[in-house]
């Protein structure tokens, strides 16, 4: 479904900055796999998930998605195939268009654009229906502004509208770190509820320990732009915390960097 | 004073298309585009050397309005492609445009007198189907027999055309590509995310909006009866003007409300300025001066208004609470003389 192979990236190469952002990863997902990535700041998460949605280019490496080779194809053509929610709830919808329209939009991924009406009553009709999935009352305000959601509304909209189109991959980007705990948790639901039914090939990063244990089928741990620790389906069912720290400990020898990764 | 009104109609409604491409820059793609400065000259000049060289005058708008798409299309491609920051692109347009306005034109000025425009064909018509001698019975009837307009064509004809503008991009905006757009401007990564290529969608925008601009151009050459290499300077600010007048006084609330307001604006920006430019201390050449005041005024307003209303609310809100405050303090007074006396 996923497949990068010997992906390298560095930024402000040949300068005093230079970093290595993202060191030889491979990483393969099978249609249906749910991997979630966890690692302190500047492991290169954020850096791997724009190489996939391609927000940025790798110096080295291919990515491929359902078999085609897709490294050098531009963003806006890749998100055919990629749904993506930001850390931002404010980034995956459109604030002064009502929620019908932006939802419209997102029903047009897959679609060429054309002089269509973009709201039909048959597709208001499935919008209010997709919408009573997230059980958050928003099918009888379909033509209110998304600016007057709440942030956690707001976020779990961008998630209905990254997924409904059903995309090959499904890209999370710390989509709960914005919320409050409580909304945090009714978006982790909505997530794990969406990624069963549409059986969606999920990739997740996240801050949250917890919810990367909970989470998914694989767990993957970064640290320096390498994928340090790969955990498959059947060592995942035992994991904790402390063993992921003990691990991260072995491996690397300190301790890891990131208060809010523990703390978490 | 209605004759006055009455140009103001007529060149407002105009305007008005000119202000709805405006809008779909300024607001709709939030792109400050200073091109238009430049589009409207050009849409004016291509009609006036045109129908000066014998086409159909309606054909010559059309053409002009063409011409207005690919200029826009250029400011689009020079911020997209070559990465220049917007409103730079925009400026440059507007000074390479100078100077193609020029050679269009050949000379800095073109008199259309004597020629037949498309307003000159339809008051024609006008006048022969007896539409203007009823209209003008009827001002007579209710007392403005005094100041009779000389046709009506111009602006029954251009509320059909403006109007049919406005329902035009109503619909346009609704489309999928429309909603594509609105969203470039809205949240360009957010649609980037869903396959949107937002750099076609921008340049696309900016030549529908100079298209416009350049077609409201060439009308009012041919209204006025003339092209000129400075008709456009400050075009920009009187599109923003009319935008920006039209959305404070009629709302915003839908796409549909908000390209009605914009008409508005512009008509009632041409009422403004003509009634400024009746008092005699002013000339025409204190245009500009009046239209940055109205704009200065339409934008500063409402917030000075929302703040004085905030803070008589405020005022009011602690006139009650001291109220409340003494009497309390008032009655517990009382309570202490009726225990005095009592003891």
């Amino acid at each position: 479904m996923l497949q990068l192979n010997q992906i390298h990236k560095i930024f402000n190469e040949g300068s005093p900055d230079e970093k290595i952002a993202i060191d030889q990863i491979n990483l393969s997902l099978k249609a249906g796999d749910f991997v979630t990535i966890i690692g302190s700041n500047g492991a290169g998460k954020s850096t791997l998930m724009n190489i996939i949605s391609g927000g940025l280019f790798p110096d080295v490496g291919e990515v491929y998605i359902d078999g085609n080779n897709v490294t050098n194809m531009t963003e806006y053509k890749r998100s055919k195939m990629i749904g993506r929610v930001f850390q931002d709830p404010m980034a995956g919808t459109a604030p002064s268009m009502t929620i019908e329209e932006n939802l419209a939009m997102a029903y047009s991924r897959n679609k060429t654009r054309t002089l269509r009406r973009g709201v039909t009553n048959k597709r208001r009709e499935y919008f209010r229906e997709v919408l009573e999935t997230l059980h958050l009352g928003l099918e009888n305000r379909l033509s209110a502004k998304v600016g007057l959601l709440s942030g956690g509304e707001r976020q779990a909209l961008s998630l209905l509208m990254a997924t409904f189109t059903e995309p090959s991959i499904l890209l999370l980007d710390e989509h709960t770190a914005a919320l409050d705990p409580s909304r945090a948790e009714l978006i982790t639901n909505i997530t794990k509820e969406i990624v069963d039914r549409y059986k969606l090939t999920t990739l997740m990063v996240t801050h949250n320990m917890q919810q990367a244990i909970d989470l998914g089928n694989r767990l993957i741990m970064m640290d320096k732009g390498q994928i340090i620790l790969e955990v498959n389906e059947e060592q995942k069912k035992h994991l904790t915390i402390e063993g992921l720290l003990e691990e991260f400990k072995r491996i690397r020898g300190t301790q890891m960097a990131s208060d809010r990764a523990i703390l978490s | 004073m209605f004759t006055a009104i009455f140009g103001s109609f007529e060149a407002g409604i105009i305007y008005a298309i000119m202000a709805l491409g405006v809008y779909l820059s300024f607001r709709i793609l939030d792109f400050p585009d200073l091109t238009v400065d430049g589009s409207f000259v050009t849409g004016g000049a291509i009609a006036a050397v045109m129908i000066m060289g014998g086409v159909n005058p309606y054909l010559a708008t059309v053409v002009a309005l063409l011409a207005g798409f690919l200029a826009g299309c250029m400011t689009g491609i020079l911020h997209t492609f070559g990465k220049i920051n917007n409103l730079l692109s925009g400026i440059l347009m507007m000074i390479a445009l100078y100077s193609i306005n020029l050679r269009i034109m050949g000379r800095p000025n073109i008199s259309m007198l004597n020629t037949d425009t498309a307003f000159s064909k339809l008051e024609a018509v006008f006048e022969k189907i007896g539409i203007d001698a009823f209209l003008n019975n009827l001002l007579t009837i209710v007392g403005l027999g005094d100041s009779l307009p000389e046709t009506w064509g111009v602006l029954i004809m251009m509320l059909i055309v403006t109007f049919g503008i406005k329902f035009l991009t109503d619909w346009f905006l609704q489309t999928e590509i429309g909603l594509a757009i609105r969203a470039t401007g809205n949240n360009k990564r957010m649609i980037r995310s869903f396959s949107a290529n937002t750099n076609l969608l921008t340049i696309l925008g900016l030549g529908i909006s100079n298209a416009l601009v350049a077609f409201s151009g060439a009308l009012i050459a041919q209204q006025g009866g003339f092209a000129d290499v400075g008709m456009g300077i400050g075009m920009i600010i009187i599109g923003l003007a009319s935008v920006i007048i039209g959305e404070a006084l009629f709302g915003t609330k839908t796409i549909v409300r908000t390209t009605l307001a914009v008409i508005g604006g512009s008509i009632i920006y041409r009422i403004v300025v003509s009634m400024a430019l009746r008092f005699d201390f002013l000339d025409p050449g204190d245009m500009k001066l009046i239209t940055a005041i109205i704009v200065i005024t339409a934008l500063t307003m409402p917030k000075v208004l929302e703040h004085s209303k905030e803070k008589k609310r405020k005022a009011r809100r602690k006139a009650e609470m001291l109220n409340i405050l003494a009497t309390s303090v008032k009655g517990k007074g009382e309570n202490h003389a009726a225990i005095k006396s009592d003891s």
